[in-house]
């Protein structure tokens, strides 16, 4: 009875959604981690919506990465208003594919905590890339992404798919940085203990926390989630002294968007602290726009890169679909 | 005397007038795959194509492991097969034999997601078994994400298949030859020896075909369960290479690719392939052996049947317990839930209700050019096209349909559509072979007792036809809306927000890592696809006229 | 002119050759006799309308009916088996001799009531065709048939499966019908003696053609060719 109680009640909350459809509704496509539970994207809506007078409709796709091919998939009868989630390795190709329109913000006038000057694309947030590894099941952390590589009897690693997600594409240019061209040695190097290549960084990261693999390609700001909310330093960040690659997260409008107004409108609001706030304690990472309250405690004593790394967007968009390739027939042996 | 229009001109009119329904079903077929055809060879580029699958290294992989992982898993299918079958044989009476037997057609109608899950619970990486081995003070470290899953899961799908599909070669050994064998003294590996096996090797063959073909197009399992380039199937890498890489003329050539591999697979099997007949029927086996009663064999017998029994409900157990453990009102209070769940089912029923007007297009057709035209090849021409969909894996259709629609920028528009169409053509020989055979029996037996009484068109339907088809087309349609309720392939590829399907949404929720909420969502496709059965199987069966 | 005229009948089936003229006349019956294979069964279909001759022409009362659909035709046919859907009750499978729908008049209730008393049904109406004895089966056909109203019976050898009392029976009825509603009957038969109990006329076929033809009686005692006595001498044996 209760059963058939709820499943009338459902049917009816789906009526009533149909029914409200009326008011005007932008379309954001991002990561899947985004609009879990515990990511940013239900305090997002809900705030967004407080005084929009519309609705926030959030689609999850498997990882950043996954966004580009579903915007050249979908061109121009994308029901996509706004892409959030792609980072700056992407933006290149994706600005080629002329469906992004420019943002018209005055950079100058934002107050940015990095450099910008892209008028398509703009930061929301911003980390480092790292292995994060379960203290109780590695003894032995790895100093470098050379010693992780070449330790042939090391820990098994889960790693994200570079084809669809954002971190798994970083760890692709991560390599080719240290390694240059002996990058597709080192994967063969790396492949054996490669326990599996998830699509998305939350598949990943699930599949660590239950305990497959002692080692997650993931952020350096993982740890602060843990001692955050768990208060444990059960799970850390391995430094490695190479440097660590860089990941700024990045959202534009669509030209085709019959919703202008209304992404203009979501951009400002990304930027402002009502959305900025949520990002340190949801996503994670370091936010790109001012905040109304300093970074919470669990951020300090994180991992500090020695060096930062990051390939130029137009080198890796030359030859991004190269390395992939490259990637995928080492990997595929 | 003035010439008639010609008896062959008449004569062409005779036939064509009664034949139309055959020949618009072919017809509609033909232009889908060759519309199929044609996208690809264009999208793809011969050159291309050559190239691609002649140095691309990665590709050359790819088809290399599609052939391997589907050997394997169809050796031990197969393998473990012969003997279960051979204890439910050796065994024709035990209480819950039949029970038993239900459990192992289970596998083939569960969603494969839903069943990767529960492999994942069960058989994973920190699955159940896993602490099972650890509380007996084993370990075990190997990786189960890659072949080692994938063959597990193709063995959970075709392993109670092979048994069932084997099981009635017993029933061709004559209890004469039981009788001789005793009276010669034959001990139990004679008695295999020298009655089993032969029996046997008359559905070995056929049994194996099929099996094969099945792992060879295994998409969702792979997707799962691959855990990364290195075990990557044709099917899987045609998903990426549109999903992933935005690379249509890779798709396009990784598609031909399957078809070419597909079809050669089809036509060098047709022959074995051909004798398997779908049927809800179980071997009785109630036969005399000399071998039944000794006590040690009995004892193996029941403990092979056992294992194999646990092999099997251990994974769906897991997630019917998950399920019911899970966070069940925030999961069915979720209206994506429900929006899912009827797209689902409103595919699914559309999908058997095109599959069923092809069939019978191409049934009556047939019938007809068999029973009073006497053209037997062109009334086989059309049961071959019926059957011609399992050359075209629907992941292929798929990729075609995609790519025509992509320039028009309607495929996402279309996705519901499209996954209507490719879900018939997947069942589509499945309804062939189940109604089939009953209608062709119909006409066998009463199609000229029906011209002598001038019974035709709705009045033979009704009054000769429905009453014979009735419980196979019921079973037919049902298990055609079930499959296609659970089916991810195609739905995956079109994944939109407008076009998500249960069993996609259930694959998000697994890759969004929310294991128990798709755990609750894995019961409700199960719920679905068992309530779709019944009711269909039910509604149709029990449908008097 | 003759009742049933098989007017320079040809057909072929691969390479078997079929070749017939003949005449029947109206109210008699007409045992056909010969090996198997001679083309007796095709004889019935071609004149039942199942098969569609080459060449040629038959005429059932100077009407050619060589074009007509077996249905319209104004015969009907008794086969081996299957003369009755086993999922239909036996009065619903007579119906259907009245109507290919089974929607009935009042006259046509009277006729089947009619037919089932001729053939000593009553109270039989109700069953299925499996849950009554293999006579009863082929009355019930046999009157459906009748509620057909058709001027030529064809027999396919129905009574075949019968005891030899119940196919004793089975032939009086059907003689006892002949005569009572001035049907022309054809019958194919294996046995020539049993169908001599009936039919006065015979026609032997060998090889797809008619080799003797006349009075039964006189072919048995008095066979022609060499094939004919073959035939005998065997069914002798």
């Amino acid at each position: 009875m209760k059963f058939l109680l709820r499943g009338g009640f459902a049917l009816l909350t789906a009526i009533t959604y149909c029914a409200q459809a009326e008011t005007e509704k932008l379309t954001i496509y991002t990561y899947s981690s985004f609009v879990s539970d515990w990511g940013p994207g239900p305090a997002v809506k809900k705030a967004f919506e407080r005084d929009c007078n519309c609705e926030l409709d959030f689609v999850g796709l498997e990882d950043g990465a996954a966004l580009l091919s579903r915007l050249q998939l979908e061109g121009r009868h994308s029901k996509a208003d706004i892409i959030l989630g792609l980072d700056t390795n992407l933006t290149t190709e994706a600005a080629a594919t002329g469906l992004l329109a420019p943002h018209g913000l005055n950079i100058d006038e934002l107050d940015l905590s990095i450099d910008w000057t892209d008028d398509v694309f703009l930061p929301y947030d911003y980390g480092h890339f790292a292995f994060v590894y379960d203290s109780e099941a590695l003894a032995v952390v790895p100093g470098s992404l050379e010693a992780l590589v070449q330790d042939t009897s090391g820990p098994q690693l889960i790693i994200q798919d570079p084809r669809t997600s954002t971190p798994g594409l970083g760890l692709l240019l991560w390599i080719r940085v240290v390694f240059g061209d002996d990058a597709p040695l080192a994967w063969s190097q790396l492949a054996p203990r490669i326990l599996t290549v998830t699509a998305g960084w939350s598949t990943a990261y699930g599949l660590f926390l239950e305990g497959e693999a002692p080692l997650v390609l993931s952020y350096t700001t993982s740890p602060a989630y843990h001692r955050h909310v768990e208060g444990t330093d059960r799970y850390r960040a391995a430094a490695f002294s190479e440097g660590h690659y860089a990941q700024i997260e990045v959202a534009a409008k669509l030209a085709d968007s019959p919703h202008q107004a209304l992404a203009d409108r979501f951009l400002v609001f990304m930027l402002s602290p009502a959305f900025q706030d949520l990002i340190p304690t949801t996503n994670w990472m370091f936010p790109a726009g001012r905040t109304s309250q300093p970074l919470p405690d669990a951020f300090t004593g994180l991992v500090q890169p020695t060096r930062t790394l990051l390939i130029e967007p137009e080198q890796v968009a030359a030859h991004r679909r190269a390395w992939v390739r490259e990637w995928l027939e080492v990997l595929g042996r | 005397m003035a010439r008639s229009p010609g008896p062959l001109t008449r004569k062409f009119y005779a036939i064509a007038r009664i034949s139309w329904p055959g020949v618009v079903s072919a017809l509609f077929l033909l232009l889908l795959i060759g519309a199929t055809f044609t996208v690809l060879l264009i999208g793809s580029g011969p050159i291309r194509l050559i190239n691609d699958l002649g140095k691309d290294p990665y590709l050359r992989q790819v088809v290399g492991f599609t052939l391997w992982q589907a050997s394997l898993s169809t050796l031990l299918s197969i393998g473990m097969a012969i003997p279960v079958a051979r204890a439910f044989a050796r065994q024709p009476s035990f209480p819950g034999r039949r029970l038993v037997l239900q459990l192992l057609g289970l596998p083939v109608v569960t969603p494969v997601i839903v069943a990767v899950l529960g492999i994942i619970a069960v058989y994973g990486q920190s699955g159940i078994l896993r602490d099972g081995l650890q509380l007996l003070g084993l370990s075990w470290s190997g990786r189960f994400y890659g072949l080692t899953g994938i063959l597990v899961a193709h063995v959970f799908f075709n392993f109670p298949l092979s048994v069932r599909m084997l099981l009635p070669a017993w029933d061709r050994i004559p209890s004469e030859n039981w009788r001789l064998a005793s009276q010669l003294g034959m001990n139990s590996r004679q008695l295999f020896r020298w009655l089993e096996w032969p029996a046997l090797t008359s559905v070995l063959p056929g049994t194996a075909a099929v099996v094969f073909l099945l792992c060879f197009s295994s998409f969702a399992v792979v997707l799962v369960l691959g855990g990364g380039p290195s075990a990557t199937t044709i099917e899987v890498a045609i998903y990426q290479a549109l999903r992933f890489e935005f690379d249509p003329p890779r798709a396009a050539a990784l598609a031909l690719g399957q078809l070419g591999i597909c079809t050669a697979l089809v036509l060098g099997l047709h022959h074995w392939i051909r004798a398997q007949s779908i049927s809800r029927g179980l071997a009785s086996g109630a036969r005399y052996r000399p071998d039944a009663d000794q006590s040690i064999h009995r004892s193996f017998d029941l403990a092979v049947i056992g294992l194999t029994s646990t092999f099997v409900a251990l994974p769906l157990a897991a997630i019917v317990y998950a399920g019911c453990t899970g966070p069940l009102s925030s999961v069915l209070l979720d209206s994506r839930l429900w929006a899912a769940a009827g797209r689902s089912v409103g595919i699914a029923l559309a999908a058997a209700a095109v599959a069923l007007s092809l069939a019978a297009g191409l049934l009556v057709t047939s019938r007809h050019l068999v029973f009073q035209l006497r053209r037997r090849t062109e009334s086989d021409v059309l049961q071959i096209a019926g059957s011609i969909t399992l050359a075209v894996p629907p992941m292929v259709t798929g990729t075609g349909l995609f790519l025509l629609l992509l320039p028009l920028g309607i495929a996402f528009d279309l996705a519901v559509l499209v996954i209507i169409l490719v879900n018939a053509t997947l069942v589509l020989p499945y309804m062939m072979r189940t109604v089939g055979p009953a209608f062709l029996d119909a006409g066998h037996r009463y199609d000229r007792l029906c011209r002598q009484l001038g019974m035709s068109g709705w009045y033979r339907l009704r009054l000769a036809d429905w009453p014979i088809i009735r419980r196979p087309l019921g079973f037919a349609v049902a298990l055609c809306a079930t499959l296609s309720v659970g089916d991810m392939g195609v739905a995956a590829l079109f994944d939109t927000s407008g076009a998500i399907t249960l069993p996609v949404l259930l694959y998000h929720r697994l890759g969004a890592y929310r294991f128990d909420e798709a755990a609750v969502t894995a019961l409700a496709l199960i719920v679905l696809c068992a309530v779709v059965f019944l009711v269909v199987d039910r509604g149709i069966g029990r449908w008097h006229s | 002119m003759a009742f049933l005229t098989l007017k320079n009948l040809r057909f072929r089936q691969g390479t078997w050759q079929f070749a017939i003229d003949a005449k029947i006349e109206r109210n008699s019956c007409t045992a056909i006799i010969g090996p198997s294979g001679a083309g007796k069964s095709t004889l019935l279909s071609l004149i039942a309308g199942f098969e569609r001759p080459e060449r040629g022409a038959i005429f059932v009362d100077a009407e050619d009916i060589t074009a007509l659909a077996p249905a319209l035709r104004p015969v009907t046919i008794l086969f081996q088996e299957n003369n009755l859907f086993a999922h239909l009750t036996l009065a619903r499978n007579i119906g259907l001799g009245r109507h290919p729908g089974l929607q009935l008049s009042a006259e046509d209730k009277t006729r089947i009531e009619e037919a089932v008393a001729a053939v000593g049904l009553d109270g039989l109406e109700d069953r299925l065709p499996e849950s009554v004895s293999g006579g009863e089966r082929q009355r019930a056909a046999l009157a459906r048939c009748l509620c057909q109203d058709r001027a030529v019976l064809l027999l396919d050898e129905p009574f075949n499966s019968l005891d030899p009392a119940l196919r004793h029976e089975m032939r009086s009825l059907v003689d006892r019908l002949r005569r009572e509603r001035c049907l022309t009957v054809l019958l194919v038969s294996h046995n020539p003696e049993e169908a001599a109990e009936i039919a006065d006329t015979a026609l032997f076929m060998h090889g797809g053609q008619i080799l003797e033809r006349g009075n039964l009686e006189e072919l048995l005692k008095r066979p022609r060719t060499s094939q004919l006595a073959h035939y005998l001498g065997q069914s002798r044996e």
